[in-house]
């Protein structure tokens, strides 16, 4: 077998397994005695040493079976979770996080698991005590084992499958269905056997294999591993519906029993049967209605989803291929436009909707949840705050808020660094906090919403606030401004000062953020995505620094406006209302035009001028105005007409001309000609 | 690999008319030569940006290389080409009066620019090459274009 082929799978997989211990281990820091807790955890360090070993990664495999003996004397109640258990727990868990990726790598882990290793087996000496001998369960009728050559047949891949199916609440089954001896068409019965069950769940295995039984290659019977969330006796019922079928037995299995019937053949037939009938009591806590009953399968909350992994290469091809299509579909809506032909512009309608879904539809594949970035952070948070000897409570809300792969790629680093900056800057230490009658343990929290094209992203700490003259004093200190100038500051300018290049209010440079990057980098890595961060701030009371970041960074809505003969595109999200404004109402206030918008004062900006437009100027009794915002503040952009709203792609500008005033990009339009794409937060100061 | 040979002795470069005189570049930067197509100006640009231009759908700068060498402009003609070239992550368009050569000139006739060449900055030089006839100036690409960040920087600047 060429292992190559699933390493990337093993490598997911087994990051989601490890992610999944961590975060159980953390809420087992709150609570020590949940014993589903225990289990959960102990699953996914099951799967993964059966993964790891399957691909021969046997150090991986030698610490997780460590880490499962720890975590079984836990289930069994012979050992009591404390403090630095899930120390040890944690830097395992560590450990293996660095071998995975030592493994994706390709290189040598610096990591030593063997030291883990003997920390590991010291908890368990101390623990002392061997397994229990596990329960027996008698009210069942017996699995013919030994008998059944497909549970001796499944192979590591299929017991993942199995595992993955049994965590997300499906029963699994062992059906043997016996073919009437007169039956003349078995292949067929087999087929409508088949049929029946793959509408309720999955056959996972078969024996005979498939192909042998499409050849009728197989006597009166055949064995099927299934899955499903549907009763034993419904299934019983429907394959019955077939006729000249003599008899079918349905047995419940688990995977744990299945790993007993496979390894440990020395086993005797009873335990293996109580081995099985131990793993779906303990799944039933999972279950919402904690009922033992299978049948209430239906209603659990994950359901099997069929996926398929596709490189992220291919779909940014995809995307460009789409973005390509995109320009022709404007060029041909331009055509029809001008030819008037109705067979045309309906067929080019048609097209431009079915482009449309079609584009919804490859963006949404490249769409992921945040969770993927935050996933990582209560682990971060946790040790920090030992670190800095604060007492830390993260709160994630909006996990499931998602954002193109291109901008979770980037938006990891700025979002640790804000972290680090509340853990470190933000929160005051224990004692401060007492004094301040404040509760001891300090609050962080990350919240993730979208609105309108756009995501936020919030991280909210309840220290101290930011000390506005201690910004600026510190300003003052570096030379960026004078002590004069910063006392007609407003709160939001001192603000703002925290993102100048060299800026830190750490008193002493600590060991977090002493790593030469101060809010600078993050601000400029997230205006690099086309998003933009602000912060709050409540002396006392705490910080709140907010990120905006588009939902995807390759096709965006625009306006196209002429200025002279010139076209540029206005980015739909910034714009809030186009306004025809008569000459007569346009104000001076200190040599600055602006108009009245709704009772506020506009400042007017004219492109004309600022992008220095050549050719004569058309004086016209009427001004088409773009009010376009930037945070709270709004600007009004004068332009010659405006053309329409469209679906532009948005293309750099290329290394050459990287960084030009109040352009963020350009696209290309219907005619083949490039327009550039305004950013109007360079225009709005 | 009989190329190899070849390459000791000579290099290729792509021959352009820049007002009266003769320019090359060498082969391996010339990525295409295209006809003159519509440009969009770039606002604060240098003067020489002339604006970036669709290149089957990338959006790719173009320099005006008369401007850029201080030297008489023209209007364009139906022998004006743009030469696309490559200098590390730099992708761009240079205008030209006419370019239809690609020569092998020998290594060791490259002789290092004299103080002045026909009003050229000497810095774009990277040296002068005699042929029977003809006398190339042999460009310095990188220097053609980095140069523009400098530019840029006193433009913005002042």
């Amino acid at each position: 077998m060429d292992m190559n082929k699933y390493l990337d799978a093993f490598i997911d997989e087994a990051t989601q397994h490890l992610q999944a211990v961590n975060e159980n281990l953390l809420l087992l820091e709150k609570e020590p005695d949940n014993v589903a807790l225990v289990q959960e955890i102990f699953r996914s360090a099951h799967t993964l040493k059966g993964m790891a070993a399957t691909m021969g990664f046997e150090d991986v495999a030698d610490l997780t079976h460590h880490l499962e003996n720890v975590l079984d004397q836990v289930r069994n109640g012979q050992l009591q979770v404390n403090t630095p258990m899930l120390d040890t727990l944690f830097s395992a868990v560590d450990t293996l996080e660095q071998m995975i990726e030592a493994i994706m790598k390709q290189e040598e882990s610096g990591a030593n698991p063997g030291q883990i290793i003997s920390a590991l087996s010291r908890i368990l000496d101390r623990g002392g005590a061997k397994d229990d001998p596990e329960q027996l369960g008698n009210e069942e009728k017996s699995l013919p084992l030994e008998s059944s050559t497909i549970l001796q047949a499944v192979d590591e891949f299929v017991l993942t499958v199995l595992t993955q199916s049994e965590e997300a609440g499906f029963h699994i089954y062992y059906i043997q269905v016996i073919l009437d001896q007169g039956c003349l068409l078995k292949a067929a019965r087999a087929y409508m056997v088949f049929q029946l069950l793959e509408r309720e769940g999955e056959i996972i295995q078969s024996h005979p294999p498939v192909q042998e039984i499409e050849e009728e290659a197989f006597d009166f019977s055949f064995q099927l591993l299934y899955v499903t969330k549907q009763p034993m006796e419904y299934i019983q019922q429907i394959i019955l519906k077939v006729s000249e079928i003599e008899q079918v037995e349905i047995f419940p299995i688990s995977v744990d029993e299945l790993k007993h019937s496979q390894g440990q053949k020395k086993m005797s037939a009873t335990e293996e049967v109580a081995a099985g009938k131990e793993a779906p009591a303990s799944e039933a806590p999972r279950q919402s209605s904690r009922s033992n009953t299978p049948s209430t399968g239906a209603g659990t909350k994950r359901v099997l989803n069929k996926t398929i992994r596709v490189n992220i290469d291919r779909l940014d091809a995809l995307m460009n291929l789409f973005s390509e299509l995109v320009i022709d579909r404007g060029r041909l809506e331009k055509i029809s436009k001008e030819l008037q032909h109705q067979e045309l512009m309906d067929t080019v309608e048609h097209m431009s909707r079915m482009s449309s879904n079609l584009q919804d539809l490859i963006l949404n594949m490249r769409m992921v949840p945040v969770e993927q970035v935050f996933n990582r952070f209560p682990k971060m948070v946790r040790s920090l705050a030992r670190e800095l000897g604060k007492e830390v409570e993260l709160i994630m809300s909006g996990t499931e808020t998602e954002l193109d792969r291109t901008v979770i790629d980037e938006i990891g680093d700025p979002l640790v660094h804000l972290l680090r900056n509340a853990i470190d800057h933000g929160l005051e230490t224990k004692e401060e906090r007492r004094r301040l009658g404040k509760p001891e343990q300090g609050r962080i929290e990350l919240k993730a919403y979208h609105s309108g094209n756009h995501v936020f992203i919030e991280v909210k700490d309840d220290g101290r606030g930011i000390d506005r003259d201690k910004v600026l004093k510190k300003a003052v200190e570096r030379e960026i401004l004078t002590w004069e100038r910063g006392q007609e500051f407003t709160d939001q300018d001192v603000y703002q000062l925290l993102f100048a290049s060299g800026f830190s209010t750490a008193e002493t440079v600590s060991d977090i953020s002493g790593r030469g990057v101060g809010l600078d980098v993050v601000k400029n890595k997230i205006e690099s995505l086309g998003g933009s961060v602000s912060v709050q701030s409540e002396p006392g009371a705490g910080t709140t620094f907010t990120v905006q970041l588009p939902l995807t960074l390759s096709i965006i809505s625009a306006l196209l406006v002429k200025v002279k003969h010139e076209t540029y595109a206005i980015p739909l999200t910034s714009i809030i209302e186009v306004a025809a404004v008569k000459k007569g109402d346009v104000r001076t206030v200190q040599g600055q035009k602006v108009i009245n918008f709704r009772g506020k004062v506009v400042p007017l900006v004219s492109l004309e001028e600022v992008f220095e437009v050549p050719g004569e100027r058309v004086d016209e009794d009427v001004l088409s105005i773009v009010i376009v915002r930037k945070g709270e503040k709004l600007a009004g952009l004068v332009v010659d007409a405006l053309i329409g709203q469209q679906e532009v792609v948005l293309k750099s500008l290329g290394a050459y001309l990287n960084q030009v005033f109040a352009i963020s990009g350009a696209t290309i339009l219907g005619d083949g000609q490039v327009a550039l794409i305004i950013d109007c937060n360079a225009l709005i100061k | 690999m009989q190329n190899e040979q070849v390459k000791l002795e000579e290099k290729k470069v792509v021959v352009f008319r820049l007002d009266k005189e003769e320019y090359a570049i060498e082969v391996e930067q010339v990525r295409s030569i295209e006809p003159l197509q519509p440009i969009t100006r770039v606002p604060h640009t240098p003067p020489f940006v002339k604006g970036v231009i669709n290149l089957r759908g990338v959006v790719t700068p173009v320099i005006d290389l008369r401007r850029r060498f201080n030297l008489d402009e023209t209007d364009d003609t139906s022998t004006t080409r743009i030469i696309i070239v490559v200098a590390g992550e730099m992708e761009v368009g240079l205008i030209v009066d006419a370019a239809n050569d690609v020569i092998n000139i020998p290594v060791d006739g490259i002789e290092p620019p004299p103080e002045v060449v026909g009003g050229v900055m000497a810095d774009y030089v990277r040296g002068v090459v005699r042929l029977e006839n003809r006398l190339l100036t042999l460009l310095n690409l990188e220097h053609v274009l980095s140069h523009h960040n400098q530019t840029n920087k006193i433009e913005e600047t002042s």
